[in-house]
């Protein structure tokens, strides 16, 4: 879902959506290929965890359509070596050498940990991986993450699971303008407007896993976040006109009836 | 002989190999990562892999997450 001239690439990868999804939270893992298709998202996120013997879960890979590109998260690393080594794990898996880079030390706002991402994010874009970290929306951050050799900045819109939208949109402003790396917004987007928001203003993708996965029918809220990044891509691309605070008649103000 | 597998102490039958205890665990071998004393094991290497006595293995999959 995407404009054939607008393309979007991501460590050497064309993707042709600009959204990307998680698989955390769904009420039944059976709905991840129904979001997939009618989001038209390509890149899905996963986490990697122990295996729980008492637990006769479903494996979540099984409900995940082949085509889409797996992005595993490092969620529970606490510091920059847990997250390498989530990494490292997640790759011997085989399912290629994406990572999102998520450090986070603080329980009760889940932040992430921007040095210690930073650290990460060098390890493991010399080893060969495909690094998106996850990050407060900070400059300095951010260009450390450049020179570490990450493939894009992802910034947190809100606190993770808030559904609160756009909150460090001044913040992301600054990052889509001085950062030469793909801006993707992760975190906090809680409606199709507030990921319509982030691509009017020239972020380059989004992630959203809690807004659409906890929504009464996540597969039309997929389509509806598939749709509002489209539309707010296309939005930036066309180059929206200056505001102004007066109005500014849009028909003619001369040539009316006279009485 | 005991082994710790994800942090919890188990009997298991001496000379098991990672492959033979991945699969009495109803496991698909190609769905789990092992990491046998800090050490990852690639998957192609499950079926050579002996146990030994005070081991400490993790074995992890991939589960939802954004």
């Amino acid at each position: 879902m995407q404009d054939m001239n607008d393309i979007f690439e991501i460590g050497g990868e064309r993707l042709n959506s600009r959204l990307f999804t998680g698989t955390g939270k769904y009420g039944d893992d059976a709905m991840i290929p129904d979001v997939c298709a009618a989001s038209g998202s390509e890149v899905i996120t996963v986490a990697l965890r122990r295996v729980d013997f008492q637990a006769a879960t479903g494996n979540v890979t099984d409900h995940i359509p082949k085509t889409m590109r797996l992005l595993p998260n490092t969620s529970g690393a606490r510091t920059a070596d847990e997250a390498v080594r989530i990494a490292r794990l997640a790759r011997a898996m085989g399912c290629g050498n994406w990572i999102k880079i998520e450090v986070i030390a603080d329980n009760n706002h889940l932040l992430p940990d921007g040095y210690a991402t930073i650290n990460a994010t060098e390890t493991l874009a010399a080893e060969g991986f495909v690094v998106l970290p996850y990050v407060n929306a900070d400059l300095y951050v951010a260009r450390d993450l450049v020179s570490a050799g990450a493939a894009a900045v992802m910034p947190l819109g809100a606190p993770i699971g808030t559904n609160r939208g756009l909150q460090t949109k001044e913040m992301i402003r600054i990052l889509i303008e001085e950062i030469d790396l793909p801006i993707i917004v992760d975190a906090g987007l809680g409606r199709p407007s507030h990921a319509c928001e982030a691509m009017e203003m020239g972020a380059d993708a989004v992630l959203v896993n809690t807004a659409i996965a906890t929504a009464a029918d996540p597969v039309t809220m997929g389509r509806a976040f598939g749709e509002a990044v489209l539309a707010g891509r296309r939005g930036f691309l066309a180059g929206p006109g200056a505001q102004r605070l007066r109005a500014d008649a849009s028909s003619p103000l001369t040539g009316f009836l006279e009485g | 002989m005991r082994v710790i597998i994800n942090g919890k102490p188990e009997e298991v039958a001496m000379g098991v190999t990672l492959l033979e205890l991945i699969e009495t665990r109803q496991l698909h071998p190609s769905r789990v990562v092992a990491e046998l004393n800090r050490e990852i094991v690639p998957g192609d290497r499950f079926a050579n892999t002996i146990l030994s006595e005070g081991d400490r293995l993790e074995l992890l999959q991939f589960v939802g997450g954004g």
